[in-house]
């Protein structure tokens, strides 16, 4: 990377707070597909954890395995590290980012 | 003919049944002790990674905090689950708690040895004569034992 040789104007053209992680965006609990966990097993975690019905449970599956991945829960920071928590302590491989 | 049957069942009184002939209890004696040795060594070890994820992805500082954290409860999580397995590898029957630590310690067992032998997702047997055969076998075998806690637990949900 280039070393300005001069204080640089660009960085009062950044919008203030722009990288800030704002608070009221809600954090996305992804689970992500692999080869290893099967349909069934997942399926009965999320069913299990979440408490969501066979139907809606089988649904995020389906879109885990076909789309790569899917959201499974959302919330406050403090939430979702409690849930992606509980789902690998499942072995489901979860990870977890603040919505856009 | 043989006829294949349901290794685990939930019976009437709601116990789960635990119908395993005594050469497959002899070849899952050995795991769990197998997985809590390799367990012992530490999360760092490369087979252990999916037992381990990051919950940040993208962001190292808040993942070191995170692991930092929960990572040793994690790791008791997975030890407790496999512990249970052995525990209870004899008995007839298992209570709902007992099968689901069999539950999460037959996932256990998979993610490491799918990680070790780098299965797919429509995963074949191997040809007899492959050095991993013996391994995708048991691999195998884990994964169609899994499929029938799956089953009976999720009855009981």
């Amino acid at each position: 990377m280039p070393t300005p040789t001069a204080p640089s104007p660009t960085r009062i053209d950044q919008p203030i707070g722009g990288e800030d992680v704002r608070p009221d965006r809600p954090w996305l609990v992804i689970v992500w597909n692999d080869p290893i966990n099967l349909m069934s097993y997942v399926t009965y975690v999320f069913q299990k954890l979440f408490g969501y019905s066979h139907d809606k449970a089988t649904r995020l599956m389906l879109q885990v395995h076909h789309d790569g991945k899917a959201v499974v829960s959302s919330g406050n920071r403090e939430r979702a590290e409690m849930d992606v928590f509980r789902l690998h302590k499942h072995g489901l491989w979860a990870t977890m980012e603040q919505s856009d | 003919m043989v006829r294949i049957g349901r290794r685990i069942r939930r019976n009437r009184r709601g116990e789960f049944e635990l119908r395993l002939p005594s050469e497959e209890r002899e070849m899952l004696r050995s795991l769990p002790g197998q997985l809590l040795a390799l367990l012992g060594g530490g999360s760092d070890e490369p087979d252990l990674h999916r037992l381990f994820p990051p919950a940040y992805a993208r962001d190292r500082e808040a993942e070191a905090e995170y692991r930092g954290m929960v990572g040793s409860e994690l790791l008791e999580s997975h030890q407790e689950a496999l512990r249970i397995m052995a525990a209870t590898l004899d008995q007839p029957h298992l209570d709902e708690e007992q099968l689901t630590a069999w539950l999460t310690g037959l996932n256990e067992l998979r993610l490491v040895l799918g990680t070790r032998l780098d299965v797919s997702e429509d995963q074949q047997p191997l040809d007899p004569g492959h050095p991993d055969a013996p391994a995708m076998a048991l691999y195998g075998y884990l994964t169609w034992l899994q499929e029938q806690a799956v089953e009976a637990l999720s009855e009981a949900l």
